[in-house]
């Protein structure tokens, strides 16, 4: 098992290599020159020059490269543009914003997708499996800006419950932290919720049907404890890989409720960083996200390893 | 040989093979739309195309036509959901955002499936080297999200109705490469394919001829399965500011420019978003009626 979990790290590494260069080579792949896109052109000779220098624009590519990852395991990104500090300054005060929500909302969304997904798949074919399936399969479907727009109308604009945006830390302002991430978590939420329904039941309807099922109810088991323990630890499997695909994806789905509540975070930067072409920060940001969706596939892969004993074997 | 050839001609044989296929279509239609779920849904998606097609016809008013003295009008009988901040129409606007969705998904679609589909053969068939290459370019290209895949291409190719399709094609790729390579590495071992080669048929030729056509169901499923998730990343990008740019009139864009004009006329941003998600909802409804259509086990044929 050792062994395994040792190759399964050698890919990563070599897939966050692979990352790393593709991430690097937007520069080369600006349209035009790489400094005037980035500048907007509008700048005097002497910043022309400073920059080029200071992206080591005068080396080949792959120096280029190295010289940036090298900084980039030394906790150097160089410079943003837009902000004119430190990359990793910059980010750093963003991670943790949007780690809070996304891992927030992928707590939420995690044992309400299971429940949902075992009540209809155990009651398939009632009325509350209908229910199910259908408001999962829609809510797959919404756009989170959207959603995002809609609860802010209802709750902020007519009802008034909620404050329409903003961020603050729980320990700065208890109760105004409570009431303002509330609807981004339900956006966030959302999806992974309906997801993780879907792939509950559809497992879960896949591992009733199985022989030892049957075996388990014939030898007279409680219908509960065959469901719930010989059942839905086989079910649960499946949906390990998509809870690790979901906690990418909150992150991804950040970039849109960071944005329609004014969210300091991650997602709402990368905007920003895209816009104004600042691409050292665009750099930083798809790596930094990346190595993050890497160290979850491995987490992930390892998880499996525990629960999945078929895997030691093989 | 001869045996076969007394008894069925060649030209009977594709006689049968031809009936054989249109009772396939056949069969394929009829649990299509048994359900009556897809059926809707296909009714609302043929009503939505058809949209988006008639737009100059359907649409009350030029889309783009300013008119400074009626902006921000909220819904009325002269502009059913109101206008926007420089007096256009917004029903008009929806009708042709349409046009915008429908022909960035399709084209994103179309996009990602050739170059995926290409790759993913050339990956299952020559194995080795190649797939390697091939297979972690894909899975590096995996691991980023795929919104943030879509923006940090924006900075490269930017925006626009072709660009975005580029953009969404190229980080949607990689599923057809992942199907397409399994597939083939399954077919590959059959007899037919065998049989191919020593007749003597190049490797192109096995791909092209025999791989692919027996790979098509999981191409159109996959196809089908996309478009929906496909035409939201473009809304999305369009929300952000990063996709179709104004004055084209794309839903995303519209729910955005909506957005400072939340409490006068609600219906300018939410309407949009209505649509975006009436045919999400209806294009993965279908893609999954084809989906369950195409596979014989939940035909009950085997």
């Amino acid at each position: 098992m050792v062994r395994y979990i040792l190759q399964r790290l050698g890919q990563t590494l070599l897939v966050l290599l692979i990352v790393s260069f593709l991430t690097y080579l937007l520069v080369d792949f600006l349209p035009g020159d790489p400094i005037a896109a980035m500048t907007g052109g509008e700048i005097s000779g002497e910043t022309y020059e400073r920059l080029f220098y200071e992206m080591n624009m005068d080396k080949p590519v792959l120096v280029r490269y190295f010289l940036w990852l090298k900084g980039a395991f030394t906790g150097d990104l160089g410079m943003s543009q837009s902000y004119h500090r430190r990359v990793v300054d910059v980010i750093g005060e963003r991670v943790p914003v949007t780690l809070y929500l996304s891992v927030l909302a992928f707590l939420i969304s995690v044992p309400l997708g299971i429940l949902f997904g075992i009540i209809s798949a155990v009651k398939r074919g009632s009325a509350a499996d209908t229910a199910v399936t259908l408001t999962a399969n829609v809510c797959t479907c919404l756009p989170q800006f959207w959603l995002g727009i809609l609860f802010m109308y209802i709750f902020a604009m007519q009802l008034g419950w909620l404050p329409s945006s903003g961020f603050v830390w729980p320990h700065e302002n208890f109760v105004l932290s409570i009431r303002q991430t509330i609807m981004p978590l339900l956006c966030l939420a959302i999806g992974g919720i309906a997801s993780i329904t879907r792939q509950t039941r559809s497992s879960m309807l896949e591992v009733i049907r199985q022989d030892y099922i049957r075996t388990a109810r014939s030898k007279g088991l409680k219908s509960k404890k065959v469901i719930y323990v010989h059942a839905l630890r086989n079910a649960l499997l499946p949906v390990i890989t998509l809870m690790g695909l979901r906690l990418g994806g909150m992150i991804g789905g950040s970039v849109f409720v960071e944005n329609v509540f004014v969210i300091p975070g991650m997602g709402s930067l990368l905007v920003n960083a895209i816009s104004s072409v600042d691409i050292p920060l665009v750099q930083g940001c798809v790596l930094l996200i990346a190595v993050f969706s890497c160290v979850i596939n491995l987490i992930t892969d390892i998880v499996y390893v525990y629960v999945d004993p078929r895997i030691k074997v093989a | 040989m001869s045996q076969l050839e007394k008894n069925l001609s060649p030209e009977k044989a594709r006689k049968a093979a031809k009936e054989h296929k249109a009772k396939n279509r056949r069969v394929f239609i009829k649990t299509l739309f048994s359900r009556k779920l897809v059926l809707v849904s296909s009714i609302i998606l043929v009503l939505i195309i058809l949209a988006a097609i008639l737009a100059p016809v359907i649409s009350p008013y030029n889309p783009n036509a300013i008119a400074v003295k009626e902006r921000n009008q909220s819904p009325s009988a002269a502009h059913l959901l109101g206008t926007d901040e420089y007096g256009r129409d917004v029903l008009s606007r929806i009708i042709y955002g349409s046009q915008v969705s429908l022909i960035v998904g399709v084209l994103a679609v179309a996009i990602a499936c050739v170059i995926g589909t290409t790759l993913g053969m050339i990956a299952g068939f020559f194995g080795g080297f190649v797939d390697d290459v091939i297979s972690r370019i894909a899975e590096a290209i995996r691991v980023i999200p795929q919104v943030v895949l879509a923006i940090a291409l924006c900075a490269v190719f930017g925006g626009g109705i072709v660009n975005m399709a580029i953009i969404l094609g190229i980080s949607n790729m990689t599923v057809y490469i992942r199907m397409m390579r399994s597939q083939v590495m399954s077919i590959k071992e059959r007899d037919y394919i065998m049989a191919g080669r020593l007749q003597g048929n190049s490797n192109w030729r096995l791909m092209l001829r025999h791989i692919l056509p027996n790979s098509v169901s999981p191409i159109i499923v996959t196809m089908t399965q996309q478009i929906g998730g496909t035409i939201l990343s473009e809304a999305g990008l369009s929300f952000l500011g990063l996709g179709i740019s104004v004055p084209t009139a794309s839903w995303g864009s519209l729910v955005s420019g909506g957005r400072a004009y939340l409490l006068s006329n609600p219906v300018y941003s939410l309407a949009p978003g209505f649509a975006i998600a009436l045919l999400v909802v209806c294009l993965n409804t279908v893609g999954d009626g084809v989906r369950d259509a195409l596979d014989p086990r939940l035909r009950g044929e085997v």
